[in-house]
């Protein structure tokens, strides 16, 4: 793990799941790297990088029509 | 929610604008590689994110570890390598760093960023993905006209290669659209280069009735002789689906790639394809991209035990035949008859029947389908 680190509060029950995924599934050494984890993947899935503009969007529908798809 | 691409980011590197425009200048005056069509369809296909998270040719330590783990550097299951060939004497000059313009029919293509220049081993290359060096292998074969050198590095797509199937090539970044605008969250992908038969039919609607939607996705481009033609292939969907299937839940697009004819492991590249353009589940043949008697039943299946973690859900469905006491397409599943009954679909007969422009049996083949196939004077791939 890399990077300057903060302390953050979370909800009890949630750290007991996220331990108990930890033990049964393994392939994570710490909570930390865990929650690392969670976080990285969630905010590439839906971060701004992997949208397009709305007027992209606009393009691609509208080449989506012209070819009858939609 | 359509699936998320591989490596969790849909790859984009079309240059658009000013920056493509200096982009065409500046390649004026850079090395040039002339690609063929095979190599320029990888190439906009990278570009487009149809390899995500490919961002460019394979460097020496990402192709090492495809071919021997079947995974790229950073663990991410990927089972063939997309390399740039090229002749040695022609990169003699190029040092890593260097930046190459990539033309197709002399026009200029893609830039690519040099970070790697290296030998391959050929016999090494056919045993591991093909498993056979035998040069009566399709996949082997075509190793045999690929320069001595690979080239690996990050491009940028500056111009589409021709497409005669335009109206029907979708990029993944418009699959995943239309997929959402549908309201598609589950969506199964069917791979194919063959024309459709009952089997086929039987296969793609079993999937379809537990998902959402079905994106029927014919790979077009070079194929070996003796294959169906693309637009063949192309017309006799168009036919199929225009007669039995709900428009609503179909999509009809074409994928320009080389078949390599490697089977279980481009059976798990066709999945990992499919994925980036949006489907959640993909139909595996019992032997899939197989050929001649190189892979050995079930294979294609068996290889997706080693990657739980790819991201889409592989669906092996069995052989179905027609059952006379069933009425139907069924499979040993869920026919309870003996082989009396059932009528099994022999891809090498209808062939024959198909090239000497014989009706095949219904219980083979929709009438619609063997009509259109036939009106070509030869439907086979020379």
């Amino acid at each position: 793990m890399s990077g300057e680190r903060v302390q953050v509060t979370i909800r009890k029950d949630l750290v007991e799941k996220a331990r108990k995924f930890i033990e049964e599934q393994g392939g994570f050494d710490s909570l930390e790297e865990f929650l690392d984890f969670v976080l990285e993947t969630v905010l590439e899935e839906e971060g701004p990088g992997s949208e397009m503009s709305e007027e992209d969007e606009e393009k691609v529908k509208e080449r989506l029509r012209a070819l009858g798809y939609m | 929610m359509v699936s998320q691409p591989h490596g969790g980011r849909l790859v984009r590197r079309v240059a658009h604008g000013r920056r493509r425009e200096r982009l065409l200048e500046e390649a004026q005056g850079m090395p040039q590689l002339e690609l063929d069509d095979t190599r320029a369809a990888d190439v906009a296909n990278i570009a487009h994110g149809a390899y995500s998270p490919l961002e460019g040719f394979l460097t020496e330590e990402d192709y090492e570890s495809v071919l021997l783990h079947m995974r790229l550097s950073n663990d991410l299951p990927w089972p063939i390598p997309i390399v740039l060939d090229t002749p040695s004497e022609a990169a003699r000059d190029w040092g890593v760093g260097d930046e190459i313009a990539l033309t197709h029919r002399g026009r200029m293509l893609a830039v690519m960023s040099v970070e790697d220049i290296y030998a391959w081993d050929r016999a090494e290359y056919a045993e591991r993905v093909y498993r056979t060096t035998d040069p009566g292998h399709p996949g082997v074969a075509k190793l045999g006209e690929m320069g001595g050198l690979l080239v690996g590095g990050r491009l940028e797509l500056l111009e589409e290669p021709p497409e005669p199937f335009q109206a029907l090539r979708l990029w993944p970044i418009e699959t995943r659209v239309l997929f959402r605008e549908r309201g598609w969250r589950t969506i199964v992908a069917f791979q194919t280069r063959n024309v459709p038969h009952l089997g086929h039919e039987y296969v793609q609607k079993a999937a379809l009735t537990f998902t959402d939607g079905l994106l029927i996705h014919p790979l077009v481009g070079w194929k070996k002789p003796g294959d169906f033609r693309d637009e063949v292939i192309i017309r006799a969907y168009e036919e199929l689906i225009r007669h039995y299937y709900p428009p609503n839940s179909v999509v009809l697009s074409v994928l320009r790639m080389q078949m390599r004819y490697a089977g279980p492991r481009e059976a798990v590249f066709h999945a990992i394809v499919r994925k980036n353009y949006g489907a959640t589940h993909f139909i595996v043949g019992r032997d899939h991209a197989g050929v001649g008697s190189y892979y050995g039943p079930y294979e294609a299946w068996d290889i997706f035990r080693e990657f739980p973690d790819l991201g889409i859900t592989p669906l092996f469905i069995r052989e179905s035949f027609y059952c006379t006491k069933c009425g139907g397409m069924v499979n040993e599943k869920i026919c309870p008859h003996g082989d009396e009954h059932r009528i099994r679909i022999s891809g090498t007969k209808l062939r024959s029947l198909l090239a000497n422009k014989q009706m095949p049996p219904e219980t083979m083949m929709r009438r619609e389908v063997a009509q259109v196939v036939m009106e070509f004077d030869n439907p086979f791939t020379e």
